[in-house]
């Protein structure tokens, strides 16, 4: 893969973050916050990190990404679409009839889309058994499983933890959106998950926690997983939910809608000056 | 009177016929089909001996994988080594596995469209002592109600063999039912065996009533057969090993030609093979019928054969079933 530069790949999940917008107010429901959140991990991993080919999404070789929390499907359908999976124009039948870009992800409906999920707390398992299988194998791509962190409550979620702790899954590393927000509220009043790194290192996990929201971190990270041969690595990604979008970050109430065209609107002009930094171009 | 293609054991109605439990079968039936094809692998969560997996460990100990006490990453890490390209057996018993992990089935491997085989063991009321907890009894019922799932409960030991190797190359999610105790081997290794296919094992010059029936239950349907003739009730019997996809054209011929149908089964009749045979004769050929089958409680602890005979699976409930089915043809 070509090297981007860090300022390309941040454009670049700037303009991710435009389309989820776009895509959400087309379907009219959906969720806002966690798509908003992980689109820097999502540009980092597909612009940077991947060993990938949009054009071959059934290449035996690929390193296979396995999106967890389905529910934030709108970042994964807008990334595939920018790396070249399938045509922009696709975006804007996000949840309609037909369209293969489903309210939750499903295997086998779009290019690029590894595995069914939205039943939280059984994608790092599938993460596990693809990395365990590989491994049998004496394939070298790497497994990737994007988590949120509310659904490290349900128990499906641990079994796996320590699955691939048990079987020492190098190859396997999870990234976890650590954004503390879930659809009734934060995380640490619902159900705490703290201490969550302490956690992992108990189940033979080697533990990095970043910024998710800084690219040279996230790809520091994995590089560091990459060298590390006795455990799988998890990830925490501490990000800001609805990031980019000033009036939706940092509340839980923007877990699970999606915004009006006139919250659209001011949503596109905090994405368009990419926050107040930057002029904006147009109106 | 016997079908003669359905080639059983000569032996099937004496005293010294061979009993072994149908997981034997399911473990035999591993080891072959992973000869066959290297990319079968097996998956227990700490049921290897109970549930005969461990015969497939022995054999091939780098393609076993224990999971531990934990059913839902049974399923799941199945799941992601199908996607794979393996071909995943999950052994545990039917109470917990689709017991317990029926979402993540539906969701990872129904919905996915991922080759896992889901083995569920000691399945029915004849587990005994362990009582009503361990007791499946509905696991017929909610396998079937999935989309993409092929749902197999095989008759004996042999058949039990068969369908785990065929299951090892239908390419389908596929649910395999056993029990645990010993049952009467009276197929042979010639009987014929195909998904999607019901056999008639019993057929009489005119029979008055069908009996269809899945699982080792299907032995006390032909000793029912058996007994009816003797008393001048000609009878068909079904070995409906399939319940999903159900063989519409089997059931529908048996209806005609006798025009009334007992299903028999060790599952809840609800939504069960009796369900599933009322859908398609409702729609096809309204038939009289009756069920025998657990009728919509929990079983309890005792003896195997205490339990049949209390909750009504025996040969001579049959034989009531079928008098009286056959009575509300005529009225």
């Amino acid at each position: 893969m070509e090297k981007v530069s860090i300022e390309e790949l941040q454009k670049k999940a700037n303009e991710i973050r435009k389309d989820i917008i776009k895509m959400l107010l087309e379907a009219g429901s959906g969720h806002s916050a966690g798509p908003l959140g992980m689109a820097d991990v999502f540009t980092a991993l597909y612009f940077a990190i991947l060993n990938h080919d949009p054009k071959r999404p059934d290449w035996p070789e690929r390193d296979r990404v396995i999106l967890s929390n389905g529910h934030i499907a709108p970042v994964l359908y807008a990334t595939l679409a920018h790396a070249g999976y399938f045509p922009l124009t696709k975006l804007k039948t996000l949840r309609k009839l037909g369209s293969g870009l489903q309210g939750h992800p499903e295997r086998k409906r779009l290019p690029g889309v590894e595995t069914t999920s939205g039943p939280l707390g059984s994608g790092l398992a599938q993460a596990a058994g693809y990395a365990y299988a590989a491994r049998m194998d004496g394939a070298r791509f790497r497994v990737f499983c994007l988590t949120s962190d509310a659904e490290h409550q349900e128990g499906n979620h641990w079994e796996a933890v320590a699955f691939a702790g048990k079987y020492s899954l190098s190859n396997l590393t999870c990234i976890v959106d650590r954004n503390n927000i879930q659809i009734s509220g934060h995380t640490e009043d619902i159900m705490p998950l703290e201490p969550l790194e302490d956690k992992y290192k108990a189940f033979n996990w080697h533990v990095i926690g970043i910024d998710g929201h800084n690219i040279e971190e996230i790809i520091d990270a994995v590089n560091q997983a990459r060298a590390v041969y006795e455990n799988p690595t998890v990830i925490i990604a501490h990000t800001i939910p609805g990031k980019g979008v000033s009036f939706m970050e940092g509340l839980p109430e923007w877990h699970g809608k999606s915004p009006n065209s006139e919250e659209a609107k001011r949503a596109f002009a905090d994405l368009r000056t990419l926050g107040g930094k930057i002029k904006s171009e147009h109106e | 009177m016997i079908t003669k293609s359905a080639k059983l054991n000569p032996k099937i109605f004496e005293k010294d016929v061979e009993m072994v439990a149908t997981r034997q079968g399911y473990g035999e039936g591993l080891v072959l089909a992973g000869e066959k094809d290297e990319k079968v692998v097996v998956l227990s969560a700490d049921l290897k001996e109970s549930t005969r997996s461990i015969l497939f460990e022995e054999r091939f100990p780098d393609r076993y994988i224990e999971v531990g006490v934990a059913e839902q990453a049974l399923a799941t890490i199945a799941a992601g080594m199908a996607n794979y390209g393996k071909i995943p057996f999950i052994s545990s018993y039917a109470a917990f596995s689709p017991g317990r992990n029926w979402e993540q089935i539906r969701t990872t491997i129904a919905l996915n469209d991922v080759p896992v085989k889901i083995v569920g063991a000691h399945a029915g009321l004849t587990v005994g002592p362990d009582g009503a907890t361990h007791q499946m009894l509905e696991d017929i019922s909610i396998m079937r109600a999935m989309p993409n799932m092929i749902v197999i409960a095989p008759c004996d030991f042999l058949e039990a063999k068969k369908a785990t190797m065929e299951a090892a190359r239908n390419g389908k999610p596929t649910y395999l039912r056993f029990a645990r105790e010993k049952t009467p081997v009276f197929t042979t290794e010639e009987t014929p065996f195909k998904i999607g296919r019901a056999e008639t094992f019993w057929e009489s010059k005119e029979p008055m009533v069908a009996m269809v029936a899945c699982g080792p239950l299907l032995y006390e349907a032909l000793l029912a057969s058996k007994e009816l003739d003797k008393g001048g009730i000609e009878s068909l019997v079904i070995n409906c090993h399939t319940i999903k996809p159900l063989d519409e054209q089997a059931i529908v011929r048996a209806a005609k030609t006798t025009g009334a149908v007992v299903t028999v089964e060790e599952n809840q009749i609800t939504g069960g093979l009796g369900g599933a045979v009322s859908e398609i004769l409702a729609k096809n050929f309204p038939t009289p019928m009756e069920f025998i089958g657990m009728p919509g409680s929990f079983g309890e602890s005792g003896e195997p054969d205490e339990l049949l005979e209390k909750y009504g699976m025996r040969a001579k409930h049959i034989i009531e079933a079928a008098k009286r089915v056959i009575a509300r043809k005529s009225s």
